[in-house]
């Protein structure tokens, strides 16, 4: 399967696609090769935007690497820091109080509200749709207002801390939060309307990018893309941190395989990340929103790996210590690196209008690959 | 199966494989040469049936470069990392790619970073680093780049 069966013959065209190209959303560089429209073969070109995070973190204090995987995947920002605190707490052994646990929680499943809100929207512009964006960015507006109050940014929150979260809650925090829930459950018939019942919109992402349940495991896709073929991997499920193993949610699976079955893991997702938010949001326990730690933290000598469901699938962080202020070698397994290796799979014998509706429903993240 | 178990059952497979116990998962430490034909098994064998690599890396111990590689089941959901020594002068091994799709990516990329040279890699060639960077491995640790690097 691996080995190439796409042998350049005459009358066979090489285009580019990125690395500026508006549907690839951001600096990612396709090269396609095409027979007619079909698809014959897709490279991905990465490293535009490889700011090598991991040697980076190898200079920098327990607390200072956090910072930077902000900017790994910056829609999931929060989850990023959050998979960056709960290794070194693993490290460390620090016993997380349990309303900074439940903030976190809280924060994660708006992020991901967030992030599958920009996806919906990005995804339906790929393919010409407008308006759904519009829509999209209105409710997301509303969790960046709330993330602004509590974290003071919008975009990378930098709010986790190894030990608890960096501030307390705003006092506006569950009042706005309820707010959104209310404006949210009016909205999201708008979203159905608009797309997934709309019959073009469906007849363009049924059957597009089959990706079989083997494969999807084989070539280590995780998240929605895994969700969307039927292989359980929601690492909130199956190895839960924090309180994930005292709400109860769903984990959304669907069989097909198809960019249709992707689109509806995802938009499915975002009412079981609500359901939660309403769990814990009446329920934060009074106390500490932060453990006490020593100044400097060491890590012991040895390996420690954490991982965590991000937006976009499973987000790994590997820290091997030598017993040192800074890590000796760190190393994030990133969702999308692994869901990209994908597509060159999903996409050989279709159509090269085809390609962008594939990648819309794998959310890629440039930044989250290259690292 | 828990780590106890493993340890037995790979045992069976891999008589020369030796264990490191207390961390989380069960570490197995391999001769390069034994990865490929052990890496099929691991795939293959009904009762270990380690189909998803999560993870795959490479540490530079300065007097050695040291392979790292995640493994778990999704049936079993059991999980074992697999450390392969390799040699710092001339680093070598056997690719898995055709086991685990996902290594060919990966693969590359530690090619790229670390210069290891994986042995049969359908398409061993740079990933994230522009052309020219061909034998400037950046996450060595002996690596100098006065120009593109800032130390804190």
């Amino acid at each position: 399967m691996i080995e190439d069966t796409a042998i350049t013959e005459k009358g066979d065209l090489t285009i580019n696609i990125g690395p500026q190209h508006p549907a690839t959303h951001g600096v990612l560089h396709l090269a396609v090769t095409l027979n007619g429209e079909t698809i014959k073969k897709v490279e991905p070109h990465l490293g535009y935007i490889h700011r090598s995070i991991e040697k980076m973190c190898e200079s920098l204090t327990y607390r200072q690497f956090i910072y930077v995987t902000s900017r790994m995947d910056y829609l999931s920002a929060h989850i990023n820091n959050h998979a960056c605190a709960l290794c070194v707490e693993k490290g460390m052994q620090i016993e997380v109080p349990e309303r900074a646990q439940v903030i976190r929680v809280l924060m994660d499943e708006l992020t991901r509200i967030a992030s599958h809100e920009l996806w919906w929207g990005a995804m339906a512009m790929d393919l010409g749709a407008f308006t759904p964006f519009f829509h999209a960015f209105r409710e997301r507006e509303t969790i960046n207002d709330i993330m602004e109050e509590t974290c003071g940014a919008r975009l990378t929150m930098n709010y986790m801390v190894p030990g608890g979260v960096m501030a307390d809650i705003h006092p506006n925090f569950q009042r706005k939060v309820k707010d959104f829930i209310k404006l949210y459950k009016q909205k999201i018939k708008e979203y159905d309307e608009l797309l997934t019942g709309n019959i073009i919109f469906q007849n363009r992402m049924k059957g597009i990018g089959y990706l079989s349940a083997e494969d999807a495991i084989s070539y280590g896709c995780t998240g929605p893309t895994a969700r969307g073929s039927g292989v359980s991997s929601d690492i909130r499920k199956l190895y839960p941190y924090e309180v994930y193993d005292k709400i109860s949610f769903d984990e959304i699976l669907e069989n097909e395989g198809d960019s249709f079955a992707r689109y509806l893991v995802r938009i499915r997702e975002m009412n079981e990340s609500l359901k939660i938010i309403e769990q814990l949001i009446d329920h934060i326990p009074e106390g500490d929103y932060q453990a006490k730690t020593k100044a400097v933290l060491k890590l012991p000598k040895g390996e420690f790996y954490t991982r965590v469901e991000t937006a976009r699938g499973e987000l790994g962080v590997y820290i091997v210590s030598e017993g040192a202020t800074t890590p000796y070698r760190i190393k994030f397994r990133s969702p999308g690196f692994s869901n990209l290796s994908a597509l060159d799979h999903m996409a050989r014998g279709s159509k090269l209008g085809d390609l962008v509706a594939m990648m819309g429903t794998l959310d890629l993240v440039i930044p989250d690959i290259d690292r | 199966m828990r780590n106890e178990e493993l340890k037995i059952k790979i045992t069976e497979l891999l008589p020369m494989a030796s264990f490191e116990e207390g961390g989380e998962w069960l570490n197995i430490n391999l001769d390069a040469n034994d990865w490929l034909p052990f890496a099929r098994q691991m795939r293959n064998n009904e009762a270990l049936f380690f189909d998803y690599l999560f993870c795959l890396t490479c540490i530079d111990w300065k007097a050695h470069l040291t392979m790292v590689y995640h493994l778990s089941s999704t049936k079993y959901r059991h999980t074992v990392v697999v450390k392969i020594k390799l040699d710092r002068a001339k680093p070598e091994i056997e690719t898995v790619s055709r086991i685990w799709k996902t290594a060919e990516f990966h693969e590359r990329e530690v090619y790229e970073m670390f210069g290891v040279n994986f042995l049969n890699h359908p398409d061993l060639r740079l990933l994230i680093l522009p052309d020219g960077w061909e034998g400037k491995n950046p996450m060595l640790k002996d690596f100098e780049d006065p120009i593109n690097m800032i130390r804190l």
